[in-house]
């Protein structure tokens, strides 16, 4: 009620003056009926009316939540002032925006991604369980397919596990549409019911479809929007994966984009997995997701599925098989990597919001300075402290505000570019602001309100602001308490400055490391592309070595290329797989001891000529390595060093247990024919030891990686794809990309987070500066008489400049020395995400430590300047 | 409220608007009227201060005592009149009984038998 009467108190006033009006001609009426003239009959109504203005006002206060009133006034007030310096005003908003805009987005993307569960049911209780090798660090080492059958099979902590395995395909339609390579995975069929998802069209998997040979497929929202115009009538239907027919039986709802949005159809995990797969305890590929009994604890459950595992490994001590197992929480998982460096952004984020929060409360410091009479007198007068705070608060609020309304406009665009530019978010589609993001920004708001608005108020409102009308400037003794409070703040200030400073050139250190690494092959002027022989018409290692014998040879001869290589994988396009592996010749190992493992590749007998790969000793593969003659194996120079220290590894053999090869099935032990140079598996990781496997073997996977004489190697790409359609032209060529593209990618995210927390950095220094700028300007004005008398008794321009000068630094210094102190307590927490950069890197920090000096000299300088040009008697006189 | 030199407007703010309420028993009237009216009774004790009147008919009519409208005075002008509803008649009730106590608890507080009415 009272709010219909606030909103219409306009009109109710003005009712009220005609009916005052009423009033007034009735009894001026009755006056002239008592027989008075006219004009005194009017008077005399008047009088007996009193002040209709007093009625108005009254009724009006009557109609407006006192509350209210106040606030309004207070922040008319504040609005004034504001846009008096609307100079001072656009700085603290622009700076508030900035703040508070990048907050919210890094806010947003971390409620995504960290905080925001998938929504599967009761997703608290489910956990990703991995092998664990003792000895290694901490690694989650994919899981072996009969181990979890043994785990599933033999233990009672959980409610259930599932088991799913990456898979891809060639999807083609049933009338011959255009093929497509697509992602896919391999769940076992209680994986969803397990998740808690139900299909959106269709039915799930059953235990009867989770058989070898079966032809089942379930498609994700993605690609049945896409390649399947979102019609239900695929529901039932045929696709031909890899030029098999399977039936879609259902199909998974839109918001599930598990384990990543990449993934486009589900296939029962053992619909295609061999028999060996399903049989070895050393096939690690695949990742297990268990549902906690609530009942149960996860230690418990854990150390049940440990002690099966632990027997496994007794039970086949010359394989690679896991001591132990780890787990950790799905949400987790999929956090996974990003997880730190989204850290260490939201704290950069939030470190220049403190930043700024600061640096508007320190102008708001001086601006009280200035009213400080003003508000000794209303205080003298009576004006109670909190309202005088209300009064001060109302002006950081109205900054805050219009602040933060730009700060979330902001967030807005920010948010979205941010989620595009980050490659491995796990859950990119679902980033957006929503209400819950709206009211954190409100919360922050009202925060920086607070920080900013509350220590000015306090620090201007005190008893001891009573005695202001009685001390004049010449004292000085007034605002000795306020400057201290001022100085802290700046120390405060310059303090996270430093902070971000030594995390942002840690970063960018680490980013230019990781730019001038050496992937240890050619990179530039070279085009990739892959593809992958269908089984069905490919069916034996001849036809497949034919298809790429004859591409080889084709492309090699194309003018403007100077090689070609067909591997399985191109140096630099990420880990893949690992194999571990037994020296034949050397003796068995102990029980416990870790076995070694290397990265596994297939390399045709050109492959390192062509990609510029060194041989160090031995020879390389020749044409004559192919099906069953494919025992030949060379190794990298990293391989060599670990395990043939002092020895000469050419002759020896390696034994593989786990992999049976294409070409001859029960062959396990492989001769090193040749050492070459160590390329990286990906930028930014050390190398690892790498066994290539002649790729003649009979593989179908293949990436071809072309060296061309131009610059621009992708003018290439239509003429290779027209070589390949020649041969085959039903073949899909996928991941069309140059080695610089690939390289590049994998430096995406530490160019993000170095550029961003450098951003921060850079801003916050500039905030530092203008604030040391503010505070020693005030400074020198505030001592002005004090300067001119000491001129006057003979002190020398240039120890004034001095004076003032270490004045301003003194503050900076001190917040230099805790600055440091913090920022190589934080450099630990991110230590694993610098690349070739240690965290006391002496450059980064004398960088640090001058740019600092230099910025906090060049603040000081003017003011100190001014001050030691002061002209005494105007110094002396201006009182 | 009272006579012009007696102050004590706090205790007798509510008595003003039961009066008003009083006053509207005896059919609608506007704010001259009514003013005129608790004068006339009081036989010129009361004087009506319109700084008081004018906020305590708009605070009787939020609280949906009483209703207003624009009509036609006895002169003939245009003056807003009002109408006691059916709620503020219980109140008129309740507020009359109130005060009949209070002055009876004044009265024998002031040693005058039964209470003055």
């Amino acid at each position: 009620m009272s709010w219909m009467r606030f909103l219409h108190r306009k009109r109710s006033d003005a009712e009220l003056q005609d009916e005052i009006e009423a009033f007034l001609s009735e009894e001026t009426f009755d006056n002239v009926a008592r027989g008075m003239a006219p004009d005194e009959a009017r008077r005399q109504a008047r009088i007996k009316f009193g002040d209709p203005q007093k009625v108005r006002e009254t009724l009006w206060m009557q109609n407006s939540p006192l509350l209210l009133t106040h606030l309004g006034r207070d922040l008319k007030y504040a609005f004034r002032t504001l846009s008096r310096t609307p100079g001072f005003s656009m700085i603290a908003i622009v700076v508030m925006a900035l703040c508070i805009g990048a907050a919210t987005s890094l806010f947003t993307v971390a409620r995504s991604v960290l905080l925001r569960p998938l929504p599967f049911r009761d997703p608290a209780r489910l956990v990703m369980v991995y092998e664990h090798f003792r000895g290694g660090e901490l690694s989650y080492h994919p899981v072996a397919p009969a181990d979890f059958y043994d785990w599933r099979s033999k233990t009672h902590g959980f409610e259930d596990m599932a088991i799913m395995r990456p898979a891809g395909y060639d999807l083609t339609g049933v009338r011959n549409e255009l093929p497509e390579s697509v992602a896919a995975e391999a769940g076992s069929s209680n994986l969803f019911s397990l998740l808690g998802v139900q299909p959106a069209l269709g039915r799930d998997f059953t235990e009867a479809d989770d058989q070898r040979g079966s032809a089942v497929v379930m498609l994700t929202w993605s690609v049945f929007e896409r390649r399947f115009a979102g019609d239900a009538k695929v529901v039932g239907g045929q696709i031909h994966l890899d030029s098999k027919p399977y039936t879609v039986v259902g199909v998974l709802p839109s918001w599930f984009t598990y384990p990543n949005a990449g993934i486009q159809l589900w296939v029962p995990y053992k619909a295609d997995a061999s028999v060996e797969m399903l049989q070895h305890h050393d096939w690690h590929g695949s990742q297990v997701v268990a549902r906690l009994r609530p009942d149960a604890s996860l230690a418990g459950a854990i150390a049940q599925v440990g002690a099966v595992q632990y027997q496994n490994h007794l039970q086949y001590p010359r394989d690679p098989v896991a001591e132990g197992v780890v787990s950790r929480s799905l949400n987790e998982d999929l956090a996974g990597d990003v997880k730190k460096p989204l850290t260490l952004m939201l704290s950069a984020a939030g470190c220049m919001l403190l930043i700024g929060c600061l640096n508007v409360a320190n102008l708001l410091v001086a601006r009280g300075a200035a009213r400080q009479k003003e508000v000794a007198i209303r205080s003298a007068l009576g004006a109670q402290r909190a309202t005088l705070i209300r009064e001060q608060m109302a002006e950081s609020v109205l900054i805050c505000a219009a602040g933060g309304v730009s700060g979330i406009l902001l967030s807005l665009g920010a948010t979205e570019w941010l989620a595009k530019a980050w490659k491995d978010l796990p859950t990119a589609q679902s980033i957006h602001v929503d209400g819950a993001v709206i009211a954190f920004a409100c919360a922050l708001m009202l925060a920086a309100a607070l920080i900013a608005g509350l220590l000015p108020a306090l620090s201007t409102t005190g008893k001891s602001m009573l005695k202001a009308p009685q001390t004049s400037v010449r004292t000085g003794s007034n605002s000795v308490s306020r400057t201290a409070l001022r100085k802290s703040l700046l120390t405060a200030e310059i303090g996270i400055t430093v902070v971000l400073l030594v995390a942002a050139g840690l970063l960018l250190k680490s980013f230019m490391q990781l730019r001038a690494a050496n992937v240890g092959c050619v990179v530039d002027n070279t085009l990739t592309l892959q593809y992958n022989l269908p089984g069905s018409r490919y069916d034996t290692p001849e036809k497949r070595n034919a298809f790429n014998e004859a591409l080889l040879a084709r492309v090699r001869a194309m003018p403007g290329v100077r090689g070609a290589a067909l591997g399985t994988t191109v140096p630099g396009t990420g880990y893949w797989g690992t194999d571990e592996f037994t020296v034949k010749e050397h003796p068995p190992l102990k029980t416990g001891e870790h076995l070694p493992d290397a990265l596994t590749r297939w390399a045709d007998p050109g492959y390192f000529s062509a990609l510029g790969i060194p041989l160090v000793r031995g020879l390389f593969f020749t044409s004559d390595e192919r099906v069953e003659r494919s025992y030949k194996v060379i190794v990298s120079r990293q391989l060599v060093q670990q395990y043939f220290a002092g020895e000469d590894p050419i002759g020896k053999h390696l034994h593989f247990p786990g992999r049976a090869h294409d070409g001859a099935p029960n062959l396990m032990d492989w001769e090193i024919v040749g050492v070459v140079g160590d390329i990286l598996y990906q930028v930014g990781k050390e190398p690892k030891a790498t066994a290539y496997f002649p790729i003649l073997e009979g593989r179908s996977d293949a990436t071809l990686a072309v060296h061309t004489a131009t610059d621009d190697p992708l003018q290439f790409s239509v003429p290779l794809e027209k070589q390949i359609a020649s041969l085959d032209p039903e073949l899909p060529v996928s991941d069309v990309l140059t080695m610089t593209q690939i390289i590049g990618a994998s430096l995406v995210n530490a160019s993000l987070s170095a550029t961003l927390v450098l951003a921060f950095a850079i801003l916050s220094l500039l905030l530092a500066s203008v604030g040391l700028y503010g505070v020693l300007s005030y400074l020198t004005t505030q001592r002005n008489s004090e300067l001119g008398i000491r001129m006057a008794l003979g002190a020398r321009r240039d120890q004034l400049l001095q004076l003032m000068l270490m004045d301003g630094l003194r503050p900076a210094l001190f917040g230099l020395g805790l600055g440091l102190v913090g920022g190589v307590a934080a450099t630990r927490i991110f230590q694993s995400m610098l690349f070739g950069t240690k965290p006391l890197d002496p450059v980064v920090l004398s960088g640090v430590i001058a740019t600092l000096l230099a910025v906090a000299v060049l603040a000081c300088l003017a003011p100190a300047w001014r001050a030691s040009r002061l002209d005494p008697m105007e110094a002396l006189r201006t009182e | 409220m009272l006579k012009k030199n007696q102050s004590n407007s706090e205790m007798l703010k509510g008595t003003l608007d039961m009066m008003i309420l009083r006053t509207l028993i005896g059919g609608d009237a506007h704010g001259h009227t009514i003013a005129k009216v608790i004068e006339r009774t009081s036989e010129d004790v009361l004087e009506v201060e319109q700084g008081s009147l004018y906020p305590a008919l708009h605070r009787l009519e939020d609280r949906k005592w009483v209703c207003s409208y624009w009509g036609a005075s006895e002169n003939n002008r245009k003056a807003k009149f009002y109408r006691l509803t059916a709620e503020g008649r219980k109140q008129l009730v309740r507020e009359t009984s109130r005060w009949r106590q209070m002055t009876r608890a004044i009265g024998l507080v002031m040693g005058e038998e039964g209470g003055a009415q």
